[in-house]
């Protein structure tokens, strides 16, 4: 990108110009290809195998050796049907949890007057960075001595206090939560639960559903704290059981190493194609806390 | 001002907004708060080996887990690893968004397709990053990974590169796979906080005649100062915090080069010897960092009008109440 390629006014399209669209296009491209194609890499060779592979590692024609893969797969370590389970009770649990609970917590803060309420809210924006795994170890020592150890809910319910979830929801709710249908509802005689949960609730689900999507994917993706309170393998979520694909009994096998993980990214890649507007709207959207 | 009976009403309401704030209280406290003292405790203790409940703190030195850790060369060098794997991936990573950015935003020459090449470039984001260390893992394979398969049939390199080995080529491996996975969400980030700069200052620009560099550097940067920030800080953050891709890419190898600080921690608590008090004052030590990372971000983030507004009241109550306390018993 050159100075004057950069200023050229619009009415003037000389020769400059064109480079300047085509250089531009060129690189848009060459970027998405290195975003996409470790992506298309992983789905062909899940269909070959390994002599295959081995010969040639990068093909755009997919083979037929889908299911033997399958078969190698599932023959292993690798249990999907177990890992897929275990993910989605653990991430719809959180979902649900941290949706819920964090849109009670905003509505705490928006619809009542309470003496705490500032520093309340002044905690929370103070937590809001804390990673998990800084506590991790005390995480680890508290869930072991009440024998919480290996049981998902142990990943589900810490997600009841999510404080990013609640400031989203808060900033949210202040724009587009009018406290008149609420009194309204008061005077009609509604009590204070049926008003959250009836009224308050359905006008926040634009909000709930974008929370909820990246409550999912964050869910679905962490490694770190199931990997320390899981040991049973009939718990692990899918990436721990990711993980053990890169041991040593999967060596050779890498039509089946490949189809392992394109197993594991398979809901994200149709929640993300589905919904990508709604989750890179609600990307912006997070960013932009001024 | 409130009547007798609304005041009663709001005062009723009240208890409505502990009772709904209590879910998140009780479960911070049980999941997050008391891990984190207990974290701190155990920093404290004699406490190791696996799943040992039985702990007493320390007698004489207290201190000695974190002067032990302050002096471990391994983990001195697993934190200059995480900073130095986060400089190479964030230097780059917020270049190539700040072009793509200027791009996207541009208003005289526009890019087609921008909805297309934002869903394509977020898309690594979303997708588990223990999946991306492993899948990376094989496309570096040695000796007939696509990477090196791609390399030598086109004649770029003659023989097959074994990356795994080299201790340079790994750190820049793992800072390239957190590169390739943030850019586009950094671009996102940095696209909408260019979106809410506000148009008049831009019709300003055009009108003085200022061309496309000018207003990029002249009006977009400085503009975008907060969020530039914001960036910084919490990929910092993140940063410090990198598990998945460097204990499952190369598992902090070769020669602990992608040892990072939370993947010391981790060996240090659930491998091994099972040093849980070490591992904690290693966390408390990192959580300290990020604590004042977080401050930061606190403080840049702060609402500003807010803040100078009750500043402003803070004063005038501090100037009535000198005037005598007369006059606010009188509205």
């Amino acid at each position: 990108m050159s100075k004057t390629t950069y200023d050229e006014p619009k009415s003037a399209k000389g020769p400059l110009y064109y480079a300047y669209k085509v250089f531009q296009y060129v690189f848009l491209l060459i970027l998405a290809a290195i975003s996409v194609m470790p992506f298309v890499i992983m789905i062909v060779n899940s269909t070959r195998n390994t002599s295959q592979i081995e010969s040639h590692a990068v093909s755009l024609i997919p083979s037929h050796y889908l299911l033997q893969n399958f078969k190698i797969l599932g023959g292993k370590a690798f249990n999907p049907w177990v890992g897929f389970m275990n993910s989605v009770i653990v991430s719809a649990g959180a979902t649900i949890c941290t949706v819920y609970f964090s849109t009670m917590t905003a509505y705490a803060i928006v619809a009542y007057d309470w003496k705490l309420k500032k520093p309340f809210f002044t905690f929370i924006m103070c937590v809001l960075m804390i990673p998990a795994q800084v506590t991790s170890i005390g995480m680890y020592q508290f869930m072991y001595s009440i024998g919480m150890t290996n049981k998902l809910i142990a990943l589900i319910l810490p997600a009841i206090a999510a404080p990013s979830t609640v400031f989203f929801m808060r900033q949210y709710m202040y724009s587009s939560l009018p406290m008149e249908i609420l009194q309204s509802a008061r005077i009609d005689g509604a009590g204070e639960f049926r008003i959250f949960n009836q009224i308050a609730l359905p006008m926040m689900k634009p909000a709930m559903a974008t929370q909820a999507i990246f409550a999912f994917v964050s869910s679905w993706n962490n490694l770190f704290l199931p990997l320390i309170l899981l040991t049973d393998k009939a718990k692990f979520t899918m990436p721990i059981m990711v993980s053990q694909l890169n041991g040593d009994i999967y060596k050779t096998e890498y039509g089946a190493v490949y189809l392992g993980l394109l197993l594991t990214v398979l809901p994200l890649f149709v929640i993300y194609f589905l919904l990508s507007k709604y989750i890179i709207a609600g990307v912006a959207l997070g960013g932009v806390k001024e | 001002m409130k009547s007798a009976q609304s005041r009663i009403k709001s005062i009723s309401n009240a208890k409505y907004g502990y009772l709904f704030a209590l879910p998140f209280v009780i479960a911070y406290l049980i999941f997050h708060f008391y891990p984190t003292i207990y974290t701190t405790v155990l920093g404290f203790t004699d406490c190791q080996g696996l799943n040992n409940t039985e702990w007493h703190l320390l007698k004489g030195n207290l201190f000695e887990n974190f002067q032990r850790i302050l002096t471990n060369k391994s983990f001195i060098n697993s934190v200059k690893n995480t900073v130095i794997i986060w400089i190479m991936n964030f230097i780059p990573q917020i270049t190539l968004a700040m072009l793509l950015t200027a791009w996207f935003t541009a208003r005289r020459i526009t890019v087609k397709g921008q909805g297309f090449f934002k869903v394509i470039f977020y898309m690594p984001n979303i997708i588990t990053a223990a999946t991306i260390a492993i899948l990376f893992h094989a496309l570096f394979a040695y000796p007939t990974g696509p990477v090196n398969d791609l390399l030598v049939r086109n004649g770029i390199i003659e023989a097959s590169y074994n990356f795994y080995v080299k201790k340079v080529a790994a750190k820049i491996l793992v800072a390239f796979i957190q590169f390739w996975t943030w850019y586009g969400y950094t671009m996102i980030i940095l696209i909408s906080g260019v979106l809410g700069i506000s148009p008049d200052i831009y019709e300003a620009a055009d009108i003085d005649g200022a061309n496309g560099m000018q207003i990029f550097f002249r009006i977009t940067i400085p503009n975008l100062k907060t969020v530039l920030l914001y960036t910084l800080v919490t990929s910092l953050i993140g940063g410090l915090n990198m598990f998945d891709i460097p204990k499952l890419f190369l598992n902090g190898g070769p020669d602990n080069s992608t040892k990072t600080a939370s993947v010391f921690i981790y060996e240090q608590a659930f491998a091994g010897k099972y040093l849980y008090n070490r591992a904690a004052a290693a966390s408390m030590l990192m959580f300290v960092v990020i604590a004042i990372c977080s401050a930061i971000l606190f403080y840049l983030m702060r609402d500003k009008d807010a803040a100078a507004l009750a500043k402003l009241k803070k004063q005038e109550r501090k100037a009535a109440k000198k005037r005598g306390t007369g006059l606010q018993g009188g509205f």
